[in-house]
């Protein structure tokens, strides 16, 4: 059987030094009140009406992702590691996505094969040979991360287009703070809440050349978008306007915004709706969502969208597996976090030894996302496997391949008990004037015994994540 | 050569317009094979002009409450030279491998594949000469007829019907090139017709391919020629979509929109010295 590394406990039981003091208040605090608390921390959250949308099930139902109140600890030491290999990755990833568009140095040199990456579809052609204010292209970046031992952290996904999550993370914590205030008075967590004045420090840091006192709004598809609330969150969090497409209108080379004191112009969109639903006039003609002419402005320099248009390649699961080598190629370092191995289906040897070995692996869609459409190998019926095997063989370059991760468990709060479950992390790196991140995280729990899907479409849950001071 | 030419496109509305946001590329190029010598566009709203990442010279035209009828002119005179067809990589522009890249238009479907595969062995010899072969096949296959397509038919559509107009040839062209592996583009412009006495109803589109050692040779497969100094290119893309003379969007003006546009190429004699 597979050990798996548990985040609070040694091998021989031994509470690890972060999490003394929860272990100890954990013993003092009687079930019924973890269950009351458990309670009130739902009702905190409906109250906020913080839900989100499962797509695929009738009626779009909107749900509250289930909160765990037991905390994921990470102690200073075991951070300043992940953090630095963070920080390290979307540097890196940032000036892969800069000579892309630019030089294409990371090609001539041959250390990644020209046909793959320039055929990719996600990379954009309307960024080729175009300058965005202080090469920064992706300026939130979400890394999705598992741990199986002491220090070894792999990389799942880099997402680098739209990540969301983030006000569940500062929500999380928030309600924590309210629900155990003792808790908090005996343990020094690192703080949260300054994330989206980081957020905004760093967006008017890329504002176009020559603004002095930069406007900056969160742009969102509407209410209708499954993370709506997040984007009314950040944007009142932030102080700045929440808009919609409609909102905004170009003119003279700018973006200007609708006002009751008349337009004024905006500098730069937090904008949370896809590329292709950015501009009609170059990308899909029947979007509505986004704002008619803003390539012009972005090519104009006028403009600064966050995150930049086609930085969807870099995160491409197809080009994942050569994330160690981009850091190295642009760094000269070696990489922090580790990489899952990965088998590209595209290549008849890695396509044969998956179909061998469909038990052990986990088979992705190169373009899916959200744990839809996977095949977790370990916990599928052999009619599962073979209906995937069949959807894998009529498309195999739509597939990727990875062995199944020991993810760490964390202890939580379930209907049996304390009972230890599996958990991911995705922290939030921003990119500005220099690159950061706050030292947080959106802590993803399977709540389901046993199960190593923490997507809270397919029934995970969160946890609050901590940084102890020292 | 120096042609003169006059570029007039008519909206005509059922209601007036109240707003309304174009990207126009309306204004030539300039390479090795024509040189800009005056050029204007003019619309009924304020331009902005921006260059895209294919090294398009655009417009954005911006109208506010412009009536019920819009008209935009493009005019001026260009110099070109016949350079059998090729041009250089005259700007940084895209990476040529992106020409590689299929579009909704240009989608390698079955009906493509087909199509291509028996030209392989001719280009894998020698990609010129195949490229040869693949226009003159795809002109025999499609019949040359006005107004049975529209700019939403695909190269697998005009493949499939066996009719179309000058861009349908361009994108099956681009197509079948790609689906071999040669970079194609497509390219939208001007073409003079020696003994056309009225302007043509519509602007012109070709194609061009990637030789690696010669450079873009273009191929107006509808014409069964390659480039001349005939030709006057105003924009290159992936296919009509991105190289398209004007694209936007309005408010008002109720559904019915009645186009007409009118292409004047005139070759301007120089008096005689």
């Amino acid at each position: 059987m597979t050990r798996f590394f548990d985040e609070m406990s040694l091998p021989d039981g031994e509470v690890r030094g972060a999490y003394r003091a929860l272990a100890q208040w954990l013993e003092d605090t009687p079930v019924e009140r973890l269950k009351s608390k458990r309670d009130e921390a739902e009702m905190l959250f409906r109250r906020l009406g913080i839900t989100f949308l499962v797509y695929g099930q009738e009626g779009g139902a909107e749900r509250l992702i289930p909160f765990d109140i037991i905390p994921r600890i990470f102690s200073a030491r075991e951070w300043e590691h992940l953090s630095a290999g963070l920080i390290q990755r979307v540097r890196a990833l940032n000036m892969f996505v800069h000579d892309i568009y630019h030089e294409r140095e990371i090609i001539r040199a041959g250390a990644l094969p020209a046909e793959t990456l320039l055929a990719n579809a996600l990379i954009e052609p309307h960024m080729h040979g175009l300058d965005v204010p202080r090469d920064v292209y992706v300026h939130v970046a979400g890394i999705d991360i598992v741990r199986v031992a002491e220090d070894r952290f792999y990389v799942l996904e880099d997402n680098l287009r739209s990540p969301s999550g983030v006000s569940y993370m500062l929500e999380n914590r928030n309600t924590m703070m309210r629900l155990f205030p003792d808790l908090f008075a005996s343990v020094d967590v690192q703080a949260v809440e300054h994330y989206p004045q980081e957020l905004l420090r760093n967006l008017r840091a890329t504002a176009p050349a020559g603004v002095d006192d930069p406007t900056v709004v969160v742009l969102t598809p509407g209410s209708y978008n499954s993370a709506y609330f997040e984007h009314a969150f950040l944007a009142d969090q932030m102080g700045v306007e929440l808009v919609e497409g409609q909102d905004l209108t170009v003119r003279d080379g700018q973006v200007l915004m609708r006002t009751i004191e008349g337009l004024k112009r905006v500098d730069v969109i937090y904008r949370r709706i896809n590329d292709e639903f950015m501009d009609p006039l170059v990308f899909r003609p029947d979007s509505t969502l986004g704002v008619p002419g803003v390539l012009s402005v972005c090519r104009g320099g006028r403009v600064t969208l966050a995150n930049a248009f086609g930085t969807g390649f870099a995160d491409d699961k197809s080009i994942y597996p050569f994330v160690p080598d981009v850091i190295r190629f642009y760094l000269s370092e070696e990489p922090i976090l580790e990489n899952v191995e990965t088998y590209v289906l595209r290549k008849p040897d890695d396509l044969a030894y998956t179909l061998e070995h469909l038990p052990d692996l986990v088979v992705k869609e190169v373009h899916g996302s959200g744990g839809y459409g996977m095949l977790v190998g370990p916990m599928s019926t052999a009619g599962e496997r073979e209906a995937y095997r069949a959807r894998i063989l009529d498309c195999p370059e739509n597939f990727i391949a990875q062995p199944t991760l020991a993810l760490s468990h964390c202890p939580t709060f379930v209907d049996e008990g304390i009972a230890p479950r599996h958990v991911d992390l995705r922290p939030y790196v921003l990119s500005g004037e220099t690159v950061s991140v706050v030292p947080c995280g959106l802590t993803r729990v399977a709540l389901t015994e046993g199960s190593l899907v923490v997507n809270s479409s397919q029934g995970g849950g969160t946890k609050d994540t901590w940084v102890l001071d020292s | 050569m120096r042609l003169s030419i006059v570029h007039r496109t008519a909206y005509q509305y059922d209601a007036a317009v109240s707003f309304g946001i174009q990207y126009l590329r309306l204004t030539p190029y300039a390479n090795a094979s024509q040189r800009v010598i005056r050029w204007t566009v003019e619309a009924p709203g304020k331009l902005t002009r921006w260059t895209d990442a294919f090294g398009n010279s655009c417009d954005t035209l911006i109208f506010d409450d412009p009536g019920d009828r819009i008209e935009i002119v493009a005019a001026g005179e260009v110099e070109t030279s016949d350079t059998t067809g090729v041009l250089p990589d005259e700007q940084g522009g895209v990476p040529v491998e992106t020409y590689l890249r299929p579009t909704p238009l240009t989608d390698a479907d079955e009906t493509v594949a087909d199509f291509a595969a028996p030209h392989a062995e001719a280009v894998s010899r020698d990609r010129l000469d195949g490229a040869h072969r693949i226009a003159t096949a795809i002109r025999d296959r499609i019949d040359y007829r006005e107004g049975a397509t529209d700019v939403q038919s695909s190269a697998s559509e005009a493949l499939r019907n066996g009719y179309g107009v000058c861009q349908d040839h361009a994108h099956v062209f681009i197509a079948v090139c790609r689906a071999l592996h040669i970079p194609a583009r497509y390219v939208s412009g001007y073409l003079h017709v020696a003994d056309r006495d009225a302007p043509a109803p519509a602007g012109h589109a070709w194609a061009a391919v990637w030789i690696e050692g010669l450079g873009w040779v273009s191929f107006d497969v509808a014409n069964r020629t390659c480039g001349t100094e005939c030709y006057v290119g105003t924009a290159v893309g992936l296919d009509y979509e991105s190289a398209c003379p004007m694209r936007g969007i309005r408010e008002g003006g109720e559904s019915a929109e009645r186009l007409s546009v009118s292409v004047d190429v005139r070759e301007k004699r120089r008096p005689a010295s």
